[in-house]
């Protein structure tokens, strides 16, 4: 253990309101910890901000899943473990439980939170580009109050979120709007288990008689934020499903997404393979995404 | 509010943990309850050593603060063989000869356990997904993959 633990403080409160509280307090300083898969990890290598955290564990507020007519909302602290044990998730979602069954061992789907997932704001990060293709919306509060804005565009920078010190992530809502549309889920690794993605991709399509008539495109891991593609969705909108389909698809999507050469890949090997993904979506029906069966798993 | 006094079950067994509130339950379970069983191989996640069931649920001890073990249900790798007798996984394991050094022994039977539990007759792939989170170095994973796949057959009812 490299920390030097009297430097930091972890309070557990176990209401919304105690924590929001603390959150709030003039002094400042406090931020968020859930299930600690992303800071104690940082902590262990000695990298964590010293400084006052709020554990977000025991507030029963920020959990479980509600189904309603419209969509489903998620609460910040669902884990990929309860993600991948909901019915409705994986009749509706299947990307958001692809995301999760891909997401570390049994041991850190347990633990890790779909909250820490976005707020943790890696550009590599996996359910984001799922929860993109599903247009979801984030629920935000702070003693100030409740305030709902859409995910696309959360992310403003490299680690830049529309979030205030005070504020934390409430739940995650997802509307019903991908029935009947074509769904894919890709993460791309140096192997299946456990690492960090190379390129993540997820998309949706509502492809009826050969035309595409509508499109959600993300990635991750190909620009300082995971993106939607907004310029390539347009670029397919009302576009049929023919081979001319894919240097349209090619060319649109080095105007959406920015990648760069670090520790896991190259820029190039990125946008060849982003490129990859997204043909191989357009013109393969069979890599499609079905709803993912109930079994226990 | 640093250090504090957490109150737990461990291994059936009321324990009273004090440390940090940010400390690594697996520092505590081995320092100050002497549940040596729990092994340290990377402290960052990966690796599955550190295993302890957390309220039944699989969780790695190097990424869980002890505030978060305040009240829970813990079991340990010293927690599952009962008095007179080795768990079904613990005596596959021997019988197929699933551990080679030892130190990812206690959290792949863990692992194990806790699939066994939730999953009694697991598929090939739910088996394989249930021990991706444990890294071995000297088995190859065959002997400890034969070895699930026997314990699965000594403790599911017979059909
Ligand atoms: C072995 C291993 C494998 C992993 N594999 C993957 C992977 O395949 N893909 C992937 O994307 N990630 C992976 N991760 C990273 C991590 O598990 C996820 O990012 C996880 O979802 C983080 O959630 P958490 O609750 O543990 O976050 P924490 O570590 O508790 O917090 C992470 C960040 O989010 C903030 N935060 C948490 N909750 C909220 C909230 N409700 N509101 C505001 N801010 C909040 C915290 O302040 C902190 O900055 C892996 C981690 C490990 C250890
Ligand atoms: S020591 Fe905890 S996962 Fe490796
Ligand atoms: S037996 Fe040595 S690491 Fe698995």
């Amino acid at each position: 253990m490299r920390a030097f633990l009297p430097a930091y403080d972890l309070e557990a409160p176990e209401t919304l309101d105690a924590a929001l509280r603390l959150l709030s307090g003039g002094d400042g300083g406090w931020k968020p910890f859930a299930g600690g898969t992303d800071l104690m990890v940082l902590l262990e290598s000695g990298k964590l901000a010293p400084g006052r955290y709020v554990s977000l564990w025991d507030i029963e507020e920020l959990r479980g899943i509600t189904v309603s007519e419209d969509g489903v909302a998620i609460g910040a602290l669902t884990t990929y473990s309860d993600v991948l044990a909901h019915p409705v998730l994986r009749a509706d979602f299947p990307l958001v439980v692809r995301a999760a069954a891909e997401t570390g061992g049994v041991a850190t789907q347990n633990r890790g939170t779909l909250g820490g997932n976005i707020a943790n704001a890696s550009p590599a990060a996996d359910t984001p580009p799922a929860l993109l293709v599903y247009d979801a919306e984030l629920d935000i509060v702070s003693v100030r109050g409740t305030r709902r804005v859409p995910y696309d565009g959360f992310h403003k920078g490299y680690k830049v979120m529309d979030l205030a010190p005070d504020e934390i992530i409430r739940r995650i809502r997802l509307p019903f709007a991908r029935r009947g549309w074509r769904q894919a889920y890709r993460k791309v690794g140096t192997r299946r288990a456990q690492a960090i993605s190379k390129v993540c991709f997820a998309a949706a399509a509502d492809v009826r008689d050969g035309t595409l008539h509508d499109a959600r495109i993300a990635f991750g891991s190909v620009a300082p934020t995971v993106v939607r593609c907004h310029v390539t969705e347009h670029a397919l909108r009302g576009r049929r499903i023919d081979p001319g389909i894919a240097a349209v698809a090619r060319q649109a999507l080095t105007a959406d997404i920015a990648p760069i050469d670090d520790v896991r890949s190259t820029a190039r090997y990125r946008m060849r393979v982003a490129g990859n993904l997204l043909v191989d979506f357009l013109l393969n029906d069979d890599n499609s995404q079905r709803p993912t069966p109930n079994s226990q798993s | 509010m640093a250090d504090l006094t957490v109150t737990c079950r461990i291994n059936g067994q009321a324990a009273t943990l004090r440390g940090h509130s940010m400390a690594r339950l697996l520092d505590v379970l081995r320092r100050d309850a002497h549940l040596t069983g729990t092994k340290e191989g990377c402290g960052e996640g990966e690796c599955g050593a550190c295993s302890v069931l957390l309220d039944g649920r699989l969780v790695n001890s190097c990424l869980v603060p002890l505030v978060h073990a305040n009240g829970a249900e813990i079991v340990t790798i010293e927690g599952v063989a009962s008095a007179d007798r080795l768990h079904a996984v613990q005596e596959a394991f021997v019988a197929c000869g699933g551990a080679q050094c030892g130190i990812c022994t206690p959290g792949m039977v863990l692992a194990a356990v806790s699939l066994l539990a939730r999953t009694p007759r697991p598929t090939e792939d739910e088996t394989r997904a249930a021990l991706a989170g444990n890294l071995c170095r000297c088995t190859g994973y065959m002997r400890i993959f034969a070895a699930v796949v026997e314990a699965c057959g000594r403790t599911a009812e017979p059909s």
